[in-house]
């Protein structure tokens, strides 16, 4: 891996599958023996979070802790952050303290592959979300669960079909789902009205539509998006009930679904709008499992790029 | 007793060696009592060039750039006129701010300064300013601007191209919808989509020009296109040229050079308004420059501070410089690749501008006329870096840059040296 984890594009198949397995190496070590590895202690991470976002955020400080890191929270509300300190300064003042990594949620696209380009600061930066461009672990822990549920836990995603349902302008989880799950060989379609797609996504080199319901029983994943509420107030979709009745994950559409087929979310979730609460509670619903599964990946994530063992 | 300065053994555009002679500030064809005698081996004469669009910054953006900086910075070009834009602070919307921008580009001496007036009070598109004043002032105004803001009112528009007409005024648009580019960071398409920065759609360009050039048909006014970004633009300019709309159009050095997957790093020294274009876009530009539908090059000389620059994408501000990198980078956009002649670069960056905005002392070499001319060097490369802004947001820093300008004169008087 490189010194840095801002994109899907940092990694490729090889490095991507290698880092699932060592996700799933872990598991196993902190399921079998002692629940905290010894692997990163003196090593400091700092969670940088200048939009909230508390499950990413702690599930990045579990990750850290469980490798015996020291982790220090630093979060845009009741800091310099959010009077108004630019991003230079707080790298500078990271650099200062002596963060090996820096785990970064930023609302502006862009933000960590700045703070990663500037040299403002030395050490690793991971892309936590950044705007509308990315969040590469969740896509990880996304591969990781459908690997987990699907294939047994090994290989590729070869053949596997996935929709991807929702807000996909918006959406950072989208972007880095449909470079990983393409790098991993899975068949990708993005289902959502014209107005919630980006202009030239017939470039992504995977499947569009605007009607859930074809093909529905096709999927092996169904992967709901969070839709968020002000969209309808920009026009996008006339209304919450004619976006639930198009794009939701509803029971009947539920009931369409192939036998062993996974619903995901990314959460958090608007039950009633993009899923209703009998789809998100199914037994198709494997959302507990990314919730986990999150953990272990950014514990590889941190392990494979701050421990060493790239170089 | 005159002061007659003779520069021997330059060159003209097409290459034939001549000799001018400059009397108290003129180009003259005296022969007798020449005082001085200025060796100009190697190097070439043309006018001094002519900016339709600058952001001086001054008064109240001190920290970015001032009138003497700018100054500087545009002699360093070869320039001997600029344009200022009204949006400083306060707005140059009255006769009082006008003058005074003007005044002190005269008082410095380095270039021309001519301001461009607001159309609007604020630049705010709700209400005329006082055009007529402005155009009465010691400024003298004939363009008028709301420059970084589109006026998107049709009927505001309407009004301001028929106001201008009794004193055969300009109306330079901003082309820019405001409602399909609200928060818009860069190009729409699928860099944009990729990278997840908001997109400034070719559309929101092509709509207002179209609108525009057929209300400036309606009501038989003149209007100036501004920093023109896309291939869809050229088509309507070109239709509109060829219905007899008056109807003139610039294009910046960077659209004609840059593109838009040099945003790929987030680096915000690449943003800019309008954004930086496809290679198609670009092709389109050149080719319209080139047979004229394109009337002028202009910078766009945006100076920022650094801090507006070091930071993430979409808090960065939007400009490039533009003045010190002109000439070169138009040379390496259209004549590198041989689209068209040296003569004719340099007519569409100083005569042509010159005619547009009426700025009758610049743009020719000629006996009787002010002289205010650059002399370049062609055969020499430079690597670019800012030497006179007071600004370092320059997309070009580090790139090999065809044609040096070795020294610019305005009215006969030596106001920039490559090597002092």
């Amino acid at each position: 891996m490189s010194q840095h984890l801002l994109s899907i594009s940092d990694l490729n198949r090889e490095s991507a599958l290698h880092l699932l397995d060592t996700a799933a190496n872990l598991a196993r070590a902190t399921e079998t023996t002692v629940k905290k590895l010894p692997t990163l202690r003196g090593r400091t991470i700092v969670n940088l979070f200048f939009e909230d976002s508390t499950r990413t955020r702690i599930s990045f400080e579990a990750a850290a802790k469980r490798l015996s890191a020291d982790v220090i929270n630093f979060s845009a509300k009741g800091s310099s952050l959010s009077k108004g300190e630019s991003l230079k300064d707080t790298a500078i003042t990271l650099q200062a303290m002596g963060a090996d990594g820096v785990v970064i949620r930023h609302p502006a696209s862009g933000a960590p592959k700045r703070l990663a380009d500037q040299k403002w600061m030395s050490g690793s930066v991971i892309n936590a979300g950044d705007g509308t461009h990315e969040h590469p672990t969740q896509a990880l822990l996304d591969a990781y669960t459908i690997r987990d549920r699907l294939q047994s836990g090994k290989g590729d995603l070869q053949g596997i079909r996935v929709a991807i349902v929702g807000d996909i302008l918006h959406s950072r989880v989208a972007r880095s789902n449909v470079l990983l799950l393409k790098m991993l060989g899975a068949d990708v379609t993005l289902i959502a009205p014209a107005t919630l797609l980006p202009v030239s996504v017939e470039k992504w080199n995977v499947g569009i539509s605007f009607d859930f319901d074809r093909d529905l029983s096709s999927f092996d994943v169904v992967m709901m998006l969070r839709v968020q509420r002000e969209r309808m107030v920009e026009s996008f979709f006339p209304s919450e009930r004619e976006y639930a009745r198009n794009y939701g994950l509803n029971s009947v559409r539920l009931s369409r679904l192939k036998e062993d087929a996974l619903v995901m979310h990314p959460g958090p979730m608007n039950r009633g709008l993009e899923i209703s609460a009998d789809a998100a509670d199914s037994i198709h619903s494997v959302i507990p499992d990314q919730v986990k599964n999150g953990v272990l990946v950014r514990m590889a994530v941190l392990y494979l790029l701050l421990s060493g063992e790239q170089s | 007793m005159s002061e007659i300065t003779k520069f021997t053994n330059l060159r003209n555009l097409e290459g034939e060696e001549l000799s001018i002679t400059v009397e108290n500030g003129y180009f003259s064809d005296s022969a007798s009592a020449v005082q001085k005698i200025e060796d100009c081996t190697g190097m070439t004469l043309i006018p001094g060039l002519v900016d339709m669009h600058t952001h001086l910054r001054e008064p109240g953006f001190e920290d970015a750039e001032t009138i003497l900086t700018g100054s500087m910075a545009a002699a360093a070009g070869g320039f001997t006129a600029v344009s200022a834009m009204p949006n400083t602070d306060p707005i140059a919307d009255t006769a009082g701010v006008v003058e005074q921008i003007f005044r002190l580009g005269q008082v410095h001496g380095i270039c021309d300064v001519f301001p461009i007036g607001a159309i609007t009070v604020g630049s705010k598109g709700e209400q005329l300013a006082e055009i007529r004043a402005m155009n009465a002032s010691a400024a003298g105004i004939r363009i008028f601007s709301d420059d970084g803001n589109c006026l998107s009112s049709a009927i505001l528009m309407r009004r301001a191209l028929e106001y201008v007409k009794s004193f055969d005024g300009v109306i330079a648009q901003h082309a820019q919808d405001p409602e399909l580019t609200v928060d818009s960071q860069v190009n729409e398409g699928a860099i944009s989509s990729r990278l997840g920065l908001k997109g400034w759609p070719a559309v929101a360009e092509e709509a207002i020009i179209a609108r525009d050039v057929l209300l400036a048909d309606h009501v038989k006014s003149r209007l100036h296109i501004c920093h023109v970004s896309t291939a869809g633009s050229v088509e309507i300019i070109r239709w509109a040229k060829a219905r007899g709309i008056q109807v003139t159009a610039e294009v910046t050095p960077h659209h004609l050079l840059l593109t838009e997957d040099l945003i790929e790093s987030y680096d915000p020294v690449f943003k800019v308004n309008p954004p930086l274009r496809t290679k198609r876009d670009v092709e389109a530009l050149r080719f319209a420059l080139a047979d004229g539908t394109i009337d002028v090059i202009a910078t766009d000389h945006a100076p920022h501070p650094i801090e507006r620059k070091e930071c993430e994408w979409a808090n960065a501000a939007f400009g490039m410089l533009g003045l010190e990198s002109a000439l070169s980078v138009s040379f390496k956009a259209m004549v590198d690749t041989k689209l068209i002649s040296p003569k004719d670069l340099i007519y569409r960056m100083s005569s042509r501008p010159a005619e547009i905005a009426g700025y009758k002392d610049h743009g020719a070499i000629a006996n009787g006329k002010p002289a205010n001319f650059a002399l370049v060097n062609l055969e020499k490369n430079w690597v670019s870096k800012p030497r006179m802004s007071k600004s370092g947001n320059d997309p070009y820093r580090g790139m090999t840059l065809p044609v040096v300008v070795e020294a610019t004169y305005l009215r006969g008087r030596k106001v920039y040296s490559h090597h002092e």
